[in-house]
């Protein structure tokens, strides 16, 4: 069974449509990569399935049940974290505030503080930067700092699924290595599924796993992410060629 | 020497008044980007819920004469819950609309709670006697003090406190201030949008009540135009401290009390009566030299 499915989800603003008709489906601890040119849909993509732009029309499940159309706080609620583009730290927050509020949904479960304490260890010991300015407000981070800091917090809320709308985006090359390590590692010890937008292939290229291509709001190729990050259809469907 | 502590006093407790009420304001504003101008006729609610509806000039008093320690309880219950049902009957639906819109729909709702008491008890006020014990003055280094004058600034500065250590160590809180910056952000990490509206709301509106319980014993009058002169003076206090900052907005409240406070004794007799006036004009100076407020606000990002 899959963990998520999407099918025929579109997003529109207004009267442009930014996703049209997009169908596909995750098996639980698949990685897949989503990438396309500027204006693809990447973003209105993940925004629709954290909930934040509800879909114009389709439906998309996850775990079996219907979750289209409900608030961003009762799907973050059934596992999806969802790092949106663009660093969105609370500035006026610590650094280790921001990464506990997310950890409230479980409050209501028992043990959770402990969890929560274990949890907020691991991403320390994954950003040990956070850590040592951890008292400090997190507007005053750097950008590639703010980046560690955006991806530590999705993850401290024991997600399912993690949507990262373009991790390496502001980072070090090494820091961005290190996050995919993390990633991957996650991936492999929990089951994690990882679904992650970024420009470019490269990423995909060397992380593996699956891939897409998303170009004018539809999803032009899907497959394994080598394969197809070494095809003249991916160069082609990228720019666009061929089609006048 | 005991009559400028008697100023000092004057000034912080108005002070007090101004910065309980921009609080209530800024509460509000920095979860939905919405100033609520119904917020002063929750004051007037908030008293007159303590008598019988009459059109009388004396007020029937019926929750009015509780001991202290069920009246105070009571009346901010009134108060949040006014407030709490205002959230859920009209702001709730216009969540997504722009702030001009939000700030009509609680223009219209103010007048229709103001209606709703004229109805009930008349426009004229009625005199009430809540807590009479503390009219009494209290001497301190030679200057008379009326009780209720450090009631309300010591009041004031325990709701400051208290609502400090709420936001900093309850998960509540936390809540609030990660929805304060940037509410949508904070909904994909599971905070949830209405507990978290309602939550400032019920604050906001117990900050009303308790602004309504020291008018009333101040004046020793129920008046149903009793919060507009708060009001303004509050959503003036939110401004210039940067709206949505909680801190400015207490500040500002404080200074505001100050000016007008000075400007009472300082401006000459035939200037007293124009006194909001310079107060105004105050006001726009430091706009002019500050337009994003003394202390601004950092999240300002999407609401809902
Ligand atoms: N909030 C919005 N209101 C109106 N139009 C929008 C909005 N967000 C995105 N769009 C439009 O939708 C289309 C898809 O945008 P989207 O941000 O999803 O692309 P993207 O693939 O993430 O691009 P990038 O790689 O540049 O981040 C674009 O044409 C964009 O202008
Ligand atoms: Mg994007």
């Amino acid at each position: 069974m899959s963990l998520l499915s999407l099918s025929n989800v579109s997003v529109r603003y207004g009267r442009l449509t930014a996703v049209r008709n997009v169908s596909f489906s995750m098996a639980e601890g698949e990685i897949l990569f989503i990438t396309g040119p500027n204006g693809a849909g990447k973003s209105s993509l993940l925004r629709a399935i954290a909930g934040v732009t509800p879909p114009a029309g389709g439906r998309i499940d996850f775990e079996g049940h219907d979750i289209t159309g409900q608030s961003p706080e009762d799907i973050a609620r059934l596992g999806i974290s969802m790092v949106p583009e663009g660093r969105d730290v609370f500035g006026g927050l610590t650094i280790e505030e921001n990464l506990m509020v997310g950890t409230g949904m479980h409050a209501h479960e028992r043990g959770w503080k402990a969890r929560a304490a274990t949890e907020l260890e691991a991403v320390y010991a994954t950003f040990p930067i956070l850590k040592e300015r951890r008292h400090t407000q997190a507007g005053l981070l750097s950008g590639g700092q703010q980046q560690m800091l955006v991806i530590g917090r999705a993850l401290m809320t024991h997600p399912r699924l993690v949507a990262i709308d373009e991790p390496s985006l502001g980072l070090a090359p090494n820091i961005t290595d290190q996050v995919y390590e993390r990633l991957i590692a996650l991936q492999v010890e929990r089951k994690l599924t990882l679904l992650i937008v970024e420009q470019s292939s490269t990423r995909a290229m060397m992380a593996g796993g699956r891939m897409m291509l998303m170009r004018g709001g539809e999803i032009l190729l899907d497959g394994d992410a080598r394969a197809l990050g070494q095809s003249e259809a991916m160069q082609a469907a990228y720019f666009g060629y061929g089609e006048h | 020497m005991g009559s400028l502590l008697q100023i000092v006093f004057d000034a912080l407790a108005l002070g007090s008044l101004y910065a309980l009420a921009a609080l209530g304001i800024a509460l509000i504003f920095g979860v939905m980007r919405l100033v609520n101008f119904a917020h002063g006729d929750v004051i007037a609610f908030s008293v007159f819920a303590l008598l019988w509806p009459s059109v009388d000039a004396v007020a029937i008093v019926f929750a009015g004469n509780l001991p202290w320690f069920l009246l105070i309880p009571f009346a901010l219950a009134i108060g949040a819950g006014l407030s709490v049902l205002s959230e859920i009957v009209v702001f709730r639906r216009f969540r997504r609309a722009n702030p001009a819109t939000m700030m009509i729909a609680s223009f219209a709702l103010g007048f229709v709670i103001r209606y709703f008491l004229l109805m009930l008890f008349s426009s004229r006020p009625k005199s009430i006697s809540l807590l009479p014990a503390l009219s009494q003055p209290v001497e301190i280094f030679g200057a008379r003090i009326p009780l209720l004058q450090l009631i309300t600034i010591v009041v004031t500065i325990a709701v400051l406190f208290g609502l400090i250590a709420f936001l900093r160590r309850t998960r509540f809180g936390l809540e609030m201030r990660a929805a304060a910056e940037n509410f949508t952000m904070a909904r994909m990490l599971g905070v949830r949008a209405n507990r978290v509206i309602m939550g400032a709301f019920a604050l906001s509106g117990a900050l009303a009540a308790a602004i309504a319980l020291i008018l009333g014993s101040q004046t020793g009058t129920a008046n149903i135009m009793m919060g507009a002169n708060v009001m303004l003076m509050a959503f003036i206090a939110t401004v210039i401290g940067g709206m949505g900052s909680l801190a400015g907005a207490v500040l500002a409240g404080f200074l505001l009390g100050a000016v007008a406070t000075v400007m009472q004794v300082i401006l000459p007799p035939d200037a007293r009566a124009f006194r909001d006036a310079f107060v105004y004009g105050a006001v726009i100076l430091v706009l002019i030299f500050r337009p994003q407020g003394l202390l601004s606000a950092r999240g300002t990002k999407e609401r809902v």
